[in-house]
């Protein structure tokens, strides 16, 4: 019988998921930029780093909304579950910063597979609701814990070590943006390998149909457990990186207006090509910071307004834009989605 | 030969609609099976129960032996039941080699084994799915499955709304999977002669029962039922 010649046993797949995707000249530009921002603009890296953080937390989202489909109203639970976390470790262990972004990744990583599996069942009203409701539940418990979270008071007396024993946490917040931006960098880059393989692949089969994704041999609740446990490491590094940065944290950081936050920025700067929450983030803050300069009582009016026009506008332009502006300089298909 | 599908006695449907009542089938190793009959009769039914994508309303369907009946739509996949979907479910925001690699596993079939069986595949690997043509997509949906390294695949009308030449391209396809590399499938066609020629065996279904079965040679030879069932001439057949 005539045999169809093959390849070793998934070779082909192992060298895809190897291959590196290459990076087009907007996305070099993208991080030329922000590398440069920390010379040229010494004055702004507070803002900056409340930037980068919102971005990472946004690119949390992204996984999961962008490539998954699953939308969340929570993503507060897993960033302030690592937010307190790195606080208690800085407190009670050590101040080693690192060690305690790690920690702060483990911690939302945890609760997020935790809470994974309330998501398989249910389509999006009912994700919205569950997500809303775990981070409404932890709020709460974080208030009556107040032994172990300092309650509304917040958690004080956090100190945070030298980044590598070298590099101390400044007023000015330049150490701080350095090393958000760093972070942001690492994580952004993992993400990027993540959703160019096999695997980031398989997640859009299952934001695209999932019921045909898995007739055809996608393993649908395995990926949400996995991408959801994933995307809450990389809201507890961000609230970890929070945690640093700041110093202190209130309940704000497990709110419902942080998960907002984070959805209304990638919605600005548009989920499925990771990109968008750092682009959303940085309009966003930019916006608030301007018009809280401008009419300081009313800024949320404003930011209100420009949402709901910019929505209706069209809030895939800024995805669309990047990725031909990606597409054209690459001279194929664009972006990293 | 062993068998690698038995299917007994398999009542489903949609809600509280009977769509299929006590079919049984069984497929052998390396048997490529017709699965025939007028429109509404319960072909994709079938299949789409043996994929678990129906409500169960009685019977067993078997893989290998194994009892798959309770399994969900990947587990049966996983299993080795590689689904070609009638309307070809393509994932149109990923490219074409997206949409292969997203569920390759380990085996004969791998995507340089597609790109053969395909080479116009790998002409457009780069394209998404929703910039290719019918029979592109036929042809993707296809090699989706055979990436699974299925023990058998389940082609759901796979020449529907195709052009003449492209047909005859996928029929190639499909005869040298069946014949050459000797995978087990079971084909649903509403146009018998394409698919006779290609088969070992064949059976019609009529109102959810299976009402003939046997080899495909002697089904083209049986004017009558082919008459009866199909609406089919025997002449038509042959040529």
């Amino acid at each position: 019988m005539a045999k169809t010649d093959m390849t070793p046993n998934g070779a082909k797949v192992v060298k895809i998921m190897r291959r590196p995707v290459r990076w087009s000249l907007a996305e070099i530009a993208f991080w030329l930029l922000a590398v440069a921002s920390v010379f040229l603009l010494p004055g702004q890296h507070l803002i900056l780093t409340e930037i980068a953080g919102l971005a990472i937390l946004a690119l949390s989202l992204d996984l999961i909304l962008g490539y998954a489909g699953v939308v969340s109203l929570g993503q507060a639970a897993m960033y302030g579950v690592g937010a307190y976390a790195a606080g208690l470790y800085a407190i009670h262990v050590t101040g080693e910063p690192l060690s305690g972004l790690l920690v702060g990744a483990a911690a939302g990583a945890v609760i997020a597979f935790a809470t994974s599996f309330l998501l398989l069942r249910g389509a999006d009203l009912t994700r919205l609701m569950v997500t809303l409701g775990v981070a409404a539940v932890l709020f709460e418990v974080a208030n009556k814990a107040a032994w172990l979270t300092g309650g509304a008071d917040g958690l004080q007396g956090i100190w945070i070590d030298p980044i590598l024993g070298l590099f101390d946490f400044d007023l000015e917040g330049h150490t701080g943006y350095v090393y958000s931006l760093t972070v942001l960098f690492v994580l952004f880059v993992i993400a990027r390998l993540v959703v160019n393989s096999p695997f980031g692949y398989s997640l859009k089969a299952v934001r695209d149909n999932p019921l045909r994704a898995s007739a055809v041999g996608v393993p649908v609740n395995a990926r949400l457990v996995a991408v959801y446990t994933l995307s809450g490491a990389y809201a507890g590094i961000a609230g970890a990186l929070f945690t640093q940065t700041q110093q202190f944290i209130s309940l704000d950081v497990l709110s419902f207006q942080k998960s907002a936050d984070g959805l209304m920025v990638l919605t600005i700067g548009g989920p499925g090509y990771l990109y968008g929450g750092m682009i959303g983030a940085l309009a966003y803050k930019l916006i608030q910071d301007a018009l809280s300069g401008f009419t300081p009582q009313y800024w949320q009016f404003w930011v209100g307004l420009l949402l709901v026009i910019f929505v209706l506008v069209g809030r895939d332009r800024p995805r669309q834009f990047v990725i031909d502006v990606m597409a054209r300089l690459r001279g194929g298909k664009g972006g990293a989605q | 030969m062993s068998e690698i599908l038995t299917i007994e006695n398999l009542s489903a449907g949609y809600g509280r609609a009977i769509a299929l009542n006590g079919v049984s089938l069984k497929v052998a190793q390396g048997e490529a099976m017709a699965l025939l009959g007028r429109n509404g009769v319960g072909k994709t039914t079938t299949l789409n129960s043996v994929m678990g994508l129906t409500r169960h309303m009685g019977g067993r369907v078997l893989l290998e032996g194994r009892d798959v009946t309770r399994l969900t739509p990947e587990a049966r996949a996983w299993a080795g039941i590689g689904w070609v979907p009638q309307e070809r479910g393509i994932f149109r925001s990923l490219t074409v080699e997206e949409n292969i690699t997203c569920v390759a596993t380990p085996g004969r079939w791998t995507l340089d084994a597609v790109y053969g069986m395909f080479p116009r595949l790998r002409e457009r690997r780069g394209n998404f799915g929703n910039q290719l043509s019918g029979g592109e997509q036929q042809m993707l949906s296809i090699a989706r499955a055979l990436v699974l390294n299925p023990k058998i695949l389940l082609l759901d009308e796979p020449t529907e709304g195709l052009a003449p030449i492209i047909v005859e391209e996928l029929l190639g396809a499909i005869r040298r999977i069946v014949r050459d590399e000797g995978m087990a499938a079971i084909i649903v066609e509403q146009h018998a002669r394409k698919i006779l020629k290609i088969t070992d065996t064949a059976v019609i279904l009529d109102r959810g029962t299976v009402v003939w079965s046997g080899t495909s040679p002697a089904l083209m030879a049986d004017a009558e039922a082919l008459a009866t069932h199909l609406g089919v001439g025997h002449h038509r057949v042959a040529g």
